[in-house]
């Protein structure tokens, strides 16, 4: 990806790619591989690009769009609520915050609102709409409720990052996810140690294996769906 | 990916391939036999070692997964044996500092047994280390990496955020199998853990952290945040502000400060580099 990052710059080139299945680079890759690894690649038949989401269907969700288009919407209906999140949690801070706390809250903040306008630019046209979020069950004057929503949040989208990996097909939009999840890790060990100093990567999320954990979109956004006031539409979305 | 879409497209490329199963449902049923006795979650390795029955080598996965699972491993190696050491070293104080590090150590010796078995059911070989093939001072750079606290908190630092940068540069090395695609994420989300934890731990130590640098839980610039030039490859190239042709700093009229916009992604490395930057630490 870093070779790409020089790249004359376009609003919208991460859409231009959308038409190769594969990068050239990976798409090399594969055949230096050998026939099995074809094959295999062959069996995913995660070719499709996809549609833009944004329009609304039948339940009146707002569709999210199929293929990788699909997943880069998902994720970016993610970054909207946790930016929308952080941002109330800085325009009113929660009782007797510390200023390390203060600190740390902005810069995640910052990080948040930099993944919500990535996806919003990356997908141009092809972006879901501006969601309502609904942020009712949240005390922001107390610290406990602040952090404990902070730590969901971080933990489910480290969780939808990783289940979503495998649902991509372009080898440069599953970089893109790579590193927005490592920042969404160290932000959820952060908040956790906040809490409870040491509960960073503790039993609750990583298991036995020593594996983080990992969500379907569907299990990501009935969790989520309590603080989004938009009704989505996640059908078109890949399932493998 | 979907069984039946593998099977059918073997047997456009292999035609054979119900003879090397007998039938396809024999297939399917060896599959299902196969996968009764084991866990759920360890199907997909199991499904690489039916492929491996019936063509006598690792056909369902291919060796470019191997040999990425087994860097993956090399590096959960030297992790692995660092920490076992750095937690016996008497050095770490007492309390949250060694949990911290103890429960870091047991999560990289968890991952060495994970990529050991996911490897062998795949049908390849393992790498493997002991101990003496590593030497921790990395040729006498840190000389006091288990004598000193604040060297070893800042080669632990190296290794986690290195750790969490080589596993996104070969992420797309595993694209075409979900399963061991998805593992290898689980693992680097972990790293990243360890790495926010060890940057806190390193703030709060205050030990070889060069004056006017502050030291967070995420990567500022190219930042190491270590008074060690020797480093500095780790972190070369997270100073970006472009992803994917769009420059994040100031993006959409927010003030986005370049430090944020680098902070906010973290970059990949390639295996040359990672394999260069962890040369030094192998005997």
């Amino acid at each position: 990806m870093s070779n790409e990052v020089s790249k004359e710059s376009q609003p919208d080139s991460i859409l231009e790619e959308m038409a190769q299945p594969f990068s050239r680079r990976n798409f090399f890759g594969i055949m230096g591989a050998g026939t099995a690894l074809m094959v295999t690649a062959a069996a995913c038949r995660k070719y499709n690009p996809g549609e833009g989401g944004g329009h609304h269907t039948g339940n009146g969700g707002v569709n999210l769009g199929s293929g990788d288009i699909g997943i880069l919407n998902y994720a970016y209906a993610l970054e909207q609520l946790e930016a929308a999140f952080y941002t109330q949690v800085i325009a009113t801070p929660y009782s007797r915050i510390s200023s390390t706390e203060l600190y740390y809250l902005k810069d995640v903040r910052d990080h948040e609102i930099a993944h919500r306008e990535f996806f919003k630019a990356a997908l141009g046209s092809m972006a879901i709409q501006k969601l309502e979020v609904n942020f009712s069950s949240i005390n922001f004057k107390d610290r406990t409720s602040v952090l404990g929503t902070a730590k969901a949040f971080e933990d489910l989208g480290v969780s939808a990052y990783n289940g979503a990996g495998k649902l991509i097909s372009n080898a440069d939009y599953l970089t893109i996810a790579g590193k927005i999840v490592s920042v969404e890790a160290r932000h959820a060990a952060l908040i956790r140690d906040l809490i409870m100093p040491g509960s960073f990567a503790d039993m609750t999320v990583v298991d036995s294996n020593g594996l983080d954990g990992a969500r379907t979109p569907d299990e990501v956004l009935s969790i989520a769906g309590a603080y989004i006031k938009t009704k989505l539409d996640a059908s078109n979305l890949p399932t493998s | 990916m979907n069984l039946q879409n593998i099977l059918s497209e073997i047997e456009t490329t292999d035609p054979e391939v119900y003879d090397k199963f007998d039938t396809r449902r024999n297939a399917m049923k060896s599959f299902a036999k196969t996968s009764g006795k084991i866990a759920l979650a360890s199907i997909p390795f199991a499904l690489g070692s039916i492929f491996q029955k019936a063509y006598g080598s690792p056909t369902g996965t291919s060796g470019i997964i191997i040999d990425t699972l087994n860097f993956a491993l090399t590096l959960e190696y030297l992790e692995s044996n660092f920490y076992i050491k750095a937690v016996a070293s008497g050095i770490i104080p007492v309390g949250e500092s060694l949990n911290a590090l103890t429960v870091i150590r047991d999560h990289e010796n968890e991952h060495v047994a994970f990529l050991s078995t996911a490897i062998t059911a795949a049908g390849g070989t393992p790498v493997s280390f002991k101990a003496t093939d590593f030497d921790f001072t990395a040729k006498g750079n840190f000389p006091g990496v288990f004598t000193d606290y604040g060297t070893l908190l800042a080669v632990a630092q190296t290794f986690e955020d290195t750790g969490v940068r080589a596993y996104k540069g070969q992420a797309p090395n595993l694209i075409s199998n979900n399963d061991y695609l998805q593992a290898a994420l689980q693992i680097h989300s972990v790293e990243a853990r360890h790495a926010a934890r060890l940057r806190e731990m390193r703030k709060k130590a205050n030990l070889l952290v060069p004056a006017g640098v502050d030291v967070k839980p995420w990567i500022t610039l190219n930042q190491s945040g270590i008074a060690s030039p020797a480093v500095q490859a780790s972190y070369d190239g997270e100073e970006s502000v472009v992803q994917a042709g769009v420059t994040i700093t100031n993006i959409g009229g927010f003030p986005i400060s370049a430090k944020a916009a680098s902070e906010a992604f973290d970059e990949p490395l390639t295996k040359d580099q990672v394999s260069a930057i962890v040369k030094p630490f192998f005997n």
